[in-house]
């Protein structure tokens, strides 16, 4: 399919390199010979229709895929020069490395608090007042920190929907990821919940490498830096966010992003 | 530009009745500037009459598309070629209605100058007809281009926007040479002026509008490009 190597503009470095990636659920190929490179301190957001592989993509590139039998990819998918899937690391520490926020909100049944200590606990050590300042950090980060500083005591499950998922951000944040990966991060959420989730993604971008998969077109129009369309398991276009959505190479690409398509 | 129909058949419809109704005042706009040509050519006051009264339809046309060109952008977020067709039929409705006003600043002039007869007769310029002509034909060929698209149409069109423009700084010699041998054509000369001047300005109007075209057709902005860079450009698609 279309090289997407050349899209990165020159003074751009690509955090995360895609080369020659196929995968397969069982005999099924889900993903054709994508080839990429996700630019560092951007957005990236990944649309197609339904089983076009955008979240299969997403799991590949923090090997989440590993947690079922039967699927496998091949390829390389390398983040500073290593490749990811065959790593020797630790699968956790590539996790926390490359983060992931998930369609609904997964807080642990566990207090404000421990939701964000939890998965610091697991790779550090911090004093009582270090911790406190860890997750105050975090918390601040994900744009939770004033509507919950007084109750961090109570459960995560009590916040609202998009609570719930910037307490999902911050535990993301709050083991130091250099890479996040949104699944679907509003499709759960009302519009004002998804607008603050919107403008923390692009809060998040001046330090983080942030990759979308989104079901909705104009979100990834509205938060993307780039966007690369995918369909059936192919990368059809990828190109910076403007040109996808005023001038697309591809018909594919038009006829999808129109609404044309079916 | 995408071919295929929407997913959303209402929104094929409204898109395809927004491109009828800038054609429906790109016809009547077209009618106007020659109605407003005949009167100036004729001192005709009841032709003149007809160009300006036209006006009034023309401008009702412009806030009726104005107005869907914001309902399709609130309602449906266009993107791509659909984007590419809602920006360039908002400014193709502004450039016609330019021209709308341009042609009933030659109609005024047509009637200025009958109020005139008389007294000072200039003698009839020519060049002004042939100029008119030449404007009307950008219009007619710009709306045509719009209809199919056709951005190849569009780029020789903005190629023969100098010969307008060439025409018009032709008739202002001329005119200025006649107001030098005789002061009494100065006034008669004016309203001339203006009337060349307002079909200089219908064919940038209508190469404003061929410019429209190929942004739409091909996502090029050939606004700042010479007419041989536009030519090149298109060719390469």
């Amino acid at each position: 399919m279309e090289a997407a190597i050349s899209a990165l503009k020159p003074n751009e470095t690509a955090k995360m390199k895609v080369r020659n990636l196929n995968f397969y659920y069982g005999k099924f190929q889900a993903l054709k010979d994508i080839n990429l490179e996700v630019p560092e301190k951007k957005v990236t957001a990944f649309i197609g229709p339904s089983g076009c592989g955008k979240s299969t993509l997403l799991r590949v590139f923090n090997r989440m895929f590993e947690l079922y039998p039967e699927q496998r990819a091949e390829g390389e998918v390398s983040v500073d020069g290593e490749n990811v899937l065959t790593s020797k690391e630790d699968v956790a520490l590539i996790r926390a490395k490359i983060g992931m926020i998930f369609q609904k909100p997964t807080p642990f049944p566990m207090s404000i608090y421990d939701n964000i200590a939890f998965g610091v606990r697991l790779f550090e050590s911090l004093s009582k007042s270090a911790m406190d300042d860890r997750v105050e950090w975090a918390l601040r980060k994900g744009a939770l920190w004033n509507e919950v500083k007084d109750k961090l005591g109570q459960s995560g499950t009590s916040l609202s929907g998009g609570q719930q998922q910037r307490l999902c951000i911050a535990r993301g944040i709050a083991v130091r990821p250099e890479i996040i990966l949104f699944d679907e991060p509003c499709s759960a959420l009302d519009p004002i919940s998804t607008a603050k989730i919107e403008e923390l993604i692009d809060e998040l971008k001046s330090d983080y490498t942030v990759a979308i998969v989104t079901h909705n077109m104009q979100q990834a129009a509205r938060v993307s830096d780039y966007t690369a369309y995918m369909y059936l398991g192919d990368l059809m276009e990828f190109g910076e966010t403007d040109q996808i959505f005023i001038k697309p190479r591809r018909k594919e690409t038009e006829d999808y992003i129109t609404g044309r398509f079916g | 530009m995408g071919t295929g129909d929407h997913s959303i058949k209402k929104y094929d419809e409204e898109l395809e009745a927004m491109r009828s109704r800038v054609l429906e005042m790109g016809g009547l706009v077209e009618s106007q500037v020659r109605t407003a040509l005949d009167a100036f050519e004729g001192a005709n006051v009841e032709l003149a009459q007809q160009a300006i009264d036209a006006d009034r339809r023309v401008n009702e046309l412009e806030l009726d598309l104005d107005q869907k060109v914001n309902h399709v952008i609130a309602r449906r977020q266009p993107t791509a070629g659909d984007l590419r067709m809602i920006m360039g039929i908002g400014k193709a409705t502004t450039d016609l209605e330019r021209i709308g006003d341009e042609a009933s600043k030659i109609a005024r002039a047509a009637k200025w100058l009958r109020e005139k007869d008389g007294q000072s007769r200039v003698n009839r310029v020519p060049d002004v007809r042939y100029s008119g002509e030449a404007a009307v034909s950008m219009l007619r060929r710009a709306l045509d281009a719009f209809a199919r698209l056709d951005a190849q149409a569009a780029a020789s069109i903005i190629k023969d926007d100098q010969g307008v423009d060439d025409r018009f700084r032709a008739i202002l010699r001329q005119l200025i040479t006649f107001m030098m041998e005789d002061p009494r054509t100065i006034s008669a000369s004016l309203d001339t002026v203006w009337a060349a001047k307002a079909i200089e300005r219908i064919g940038d109007h209508s190469k404003n509008i061929a410019e429209h075209v190929i942004f739409i057709s091909q996502g090029l902005d050939a606004r700042h490009l010479t007419p041989d860079e536009v030519e090149r450009a298109v060719a390469r698609g």
